[in-house]
């Protein structure tokens, strides 16, 4: 089949380019992050990031044929229709709207930035007892579908809004995050919390377009906790 | 040559559990610590964990005793644990997972409001006379995943310097051997820097990928044990490999043990519960070498399943949707994506495979890095400035074979244990060893080979034969004449290592680059082990030989030291003098 790769090289090359290289599947349903080997193993010099190769410590989030998702757990019959049969190419592309550093590896340090501003650690200031923080197994509940999130950046490297605003909107998944701890039973810092996201950018960029929710690899849903922190500041505001 | 050095009173070595946790102690204490990370640290293989920490915090059963924990870790280590350390470990284990829900980490709960516990393999009440006992904490089946979070986001909080994507290529050493720091390179720029400290903490986990087949990430290179090797250190038990029973057949990807926690069991191809005749009393909750060889047997004997009968099943589906979807959503998904099968209505094909490394570079509790042996007479020897924590240290809990919950509670009291020493230390005025000149050159001799390297084997390649040598000679069953043809194997393999090619010398994150580094650490680990388990003549925990079955306590009731410069296998006596319990004496291990 015929995988066509986005190849730069700050060293060697004055503007990027698509490479194309031949791999042989043996038919094989592979994972993407599969075709990745077999071209390394042709061309060391291609560069992507890569770890648990199950879908769990979010390093190979890339774009696929369009769309944004994680290499390690996405099949080829899953790409495209087409791609496994080898009737259209496998296309690579680094996740969109963040510098490129090399190949398919991009700076991740903006969205970095914006989930460490939304202090993205529970925070209690009466002193803990000696054993756990009690905790009701439905106040638990509402961590599910928030606490998941694998910083693989492909939900705010698909959402307008970030690439717009990477500096001021917070973006889906550092919102996401935001929620997990508004939400935590144990954490006590509701108002700061709030207040720091009361202003036209940090949350308000957020449209509704819900881009974050259809390539989420873990099925979460930062759109709707977006719009629970949306509540919550609306209530605040009454 | 002179390279930029960046100076710091403590360096971690690995972002996993054990580094984060000990950089965490540090940096908490005000000390000037940076954690240098080959990845983004919430990438670090402890996210893969699923199944839990054990630790009798006395939840699930409110008359848990943490001596009950260390009599099941000191027999599921088949007796070459050392007792002082497990004692250290159950002791202080609760205190430790209760910081753990302070800090945020989202346990799952019950209904009383606590953290929620579930069976695990090797658990028992009342030093095993009580049944089975439900042990392992869990945030659902991702706690790893959650706890690595929770530990990121601390370390953020307290400021801990990050240097993510900085890869850790060689100790630093003065002339006698205490060691400076280490020399590490920028990923992303290509620059190679001298990182100093007066503490160096290795957490750089386990080496999996030196197996074919491994439920290990893809970064578990062993480049802590490489690292150390290299420096002429020696490495404990490093023939102590353990095979999950369930890694999903084909993808080796890991299925918590926590399956047969909350009743799963496995099944041959006739559809027989077979752990019924390996462990009667027990069954599939067995300890993971009982397990995973009774799985072997019964793929050897002709019951595995599959057109090539490589496998066996791991039944779920009688568990109910319910409980398969809030209590192991993760390995439903993994089970979909991997296995093409829905565990909610057919069982998934597992086999063992490749997961956990018991060995490492010895350590005491405080994680002080030992280069002799004391043995009967003399102290432990310590390198200085050096210390293990976590997969890479070998304490030693896990002996010749860690349960199922131990690792996570291992990364989080030793690498606390680490920083609560080091800390103190600092405070008491720790000595800076000055390397000179030549030092510093002599640790970069291994990144310049690779980077003057013209002609010779690809990378990929001779990563993959020593992978299928390691596969071959050193698997669940051993013997004698299979694991000599594997070392001979290896030493010619290690020749042509040394003369491999690294075609692509660019700087800008060059992956192939520190591929090549981390072979010279597969190498090195294949090698100890090969040499290790070749040299251990007797049957425990994890190394089973067919020419040498039974467990032998007169010759080998102690661990092994494998020598580097000498490439020969010493012995170190076990610990057998826990400070305030009695000492469990070795008996027959039975499941």
């Amino acid at each position: 089949m015929k995988v066509s790769i986005y190849r730069y090289n700050p060293e060697t090359d004055r503007e990027p380019s698509m490479k194309e290289y031949e791999v042989d599947t043996q038919g094989k349903d592979l994972m993407v992050l599969d075709i990745l080997a077999l071209v390394k193993e042709q061309d060391e010099s291609m560069s992507y990031r890569r770890s648990c190769r199950e879908g769990v410590c979010g390093s190979d989030g890339m774009n696929m044929n369009g769309k944004n998702g994680l290499a390690c757990i996405t099949p080829l019959s899953q790409v495209a229709p087409g791609v496994l049969e080898g009737k259209k190419p496998l296309i690579l592309r680094p996740l969109p709207g963040l510098p490129v550093i090399r190949d398919l590896v991009v700076d991740m340090g903006m969205f970095y930035n914006q989930y460490e501003k939304v202090q993205p650690f529970l925070q209690n200031n009466t002193p803990a007892p000696a054993i756990e923080r009690l905790q009701t197994p439905e106040d638990r509940a509402k961590l599910d579908g928030l606490y998941e999130c694998i910083l693989c950046a492909c939900c705010s490297t698909s959402c307008p809004s970030f690439w717009w605003n990477p500096d001021k909107f917070l973006g889906p998944a550092a919102l996401l995050q935001s929620y997990r701890f508004l939400a935590d039973s144990r954490d006590n810092a509701t108002e700061e919390r709030l207040s720091k996201l009361d202003d036209p950018f940090s949350l308000f960029r957020c449209h509704g377009i819900m881009n974050c929710v259809s390539v989420c690899p873990k099925g979460l849903n930062p759109t709707r906790a977006i719009g629970h922190i949306r509540s919550m500041l609306l209530e605040r505001g009454i | 040559m002179s390279i930029r050095t960046i100076t710091f009173d403590a360096i971690v070595v690995g972002g996993g559990g054990a580094g984060m946790r000990a950089s965490l102690q540090m940096a908490q204490s005000g000390f000037k610590t940076a954690l240098i990370s080959k990845v983004f640290p919430t990438r670090s293989h402890t996210v893969s964990a699923q199944g839990g920490i054990t630790c009798a915090i006395a939840s699930a059963d409110p008359n848990d005793d943490w001596r009950w924990h260390m009599y099941d870790t000191v027999k599921g280590s088949d007796y070459i644990g050392d007792q002082d350390a497990i004692e250290y470990m159950c002791n202080v284990g609760p205190e430790a997972v209760f910081e753990l829900d302070h800090m945020g980490l989202p346990f799952s709960r019950t209904e009383e409001g606590r953290i929620y516990q579930r069976p695990f393999g090797g658990q028992s009440k009342n030093f095993g006379e009580g049944g089975q006992a439900a042990r392992t904490c869990a945030a659902a089946d991702r706690t790893g995943h959650a706890l690595l979070h929770t530990l990121y986001q601390q370390n953020l909080k307290n400021g801990t310097q990050f240097y993510n994507e900085w890869y850790a290529a060689e100790l630093v050493k003065d002339a006698d051997g205490n060691v400076c720091g280490v020399i590490a390179i920028d990923i992303e720029s290509g620059e190679t820097v001298f990182f100093k400290a007066k503490a160096t903490v290795f957490a750089t986990g386990g080496s999996g990928r030196i197996y074919a087949s491994t439920t290990n990430a893809l970064i578990n290179t062993g480049d802590g044990v490489g690292m150390a090797l290299r420096a002429g250190l020696p490495v404990q038990d490093i023939e102590m490999w353990q095979f999950h029973p369930t890694g999903i057949a084909g993808a080796g990807v890991l299925v918590t043990e926590g399956c047969r926690g909350e009743g799963g069991y496995l099944i041959n191809k006739d559809g027989e519960r077979f752990m019924e005749r390996y462990a009667p009393n027990a069954k599939d909750l067995a300890s993971r070498d009982v397990v995973a060889r009774s799985m072997m047997m019964e793929i050897l004997d002709g019951r595995g399943a599959g057109p090539d009968g490589d496998h066996v099943f791991l039944k779920l589906d009688h568990l109910g949707e319910e409980v398969l979807h809030s209590r192991l959503p993760g390995i439903c998904e993994l089970a979909i994506t991997f296995a093409q099968t829905d565990p909610v209505k057919e069982p998934i094909p597992v086999v063992p495979t490749c997961h956990y490394m018991m060995g490492g570079i010895p350590t005491n509790v405080h994680g002080q890095a030992i280069k002799l042996s004391g043995g009967h007479e003399g102290e432990d020897q310590f390198v200085n400035g050096l210390f293990a924590v976590g997969e890479v240290a070998c304490v030693s809990v896990h002996g010749a074979n860690r349960l199922g919950g131990n690792s996570l509670l291992d990364l989080v009291v030793f690498g606390r244990a680490a920083g609560l020493f080091i800390e103190d230390q600092l405070r008491q005025g720790m000595t800076q060893y000055e390397p000179t000149d030549a030092d510093i050159d002599q640790a970069l001799a291994r990144v310049r080979r690779w980077d003057e390297s013209s002609g010779g084997e690809s990378v990929s390649a001779l990563r993959k034969e020593l992978q299928s040598v390691m596969q071959n000679h050193f698997g669940v069953f051993r013997k004698g004449d299979l694991m000599a043809e594997g070392v001979a194997k290896l030493a010619d393999l290690r020749e042509r290592i040394s003369k491999a090619h690294l075609d692509d010398k660019s700087k800008p994150f060059n992956t192939a680059r520190i591929e090549a580094l981390e072979l010279d650490n597969l190498l090195e680990v294949a090698e100890a082990t090969a040499i290790a388990a070749e040299g251990r003549t007797e049957s425990r925990g994890a190394h089973s030989r067919y020419d040498y079955p039974d467990r032998d306590d007169e010759n080998w009731l102690c661990h092994s030291i494998f020598d580097p410069t000498a490439k020969k296998l010493g012995k170190r006596e076990v610990n057998f003098k826990p400070k305030t319990v009695d000492t469990f004496q070795p008996k027959a291990r039975t499941y």
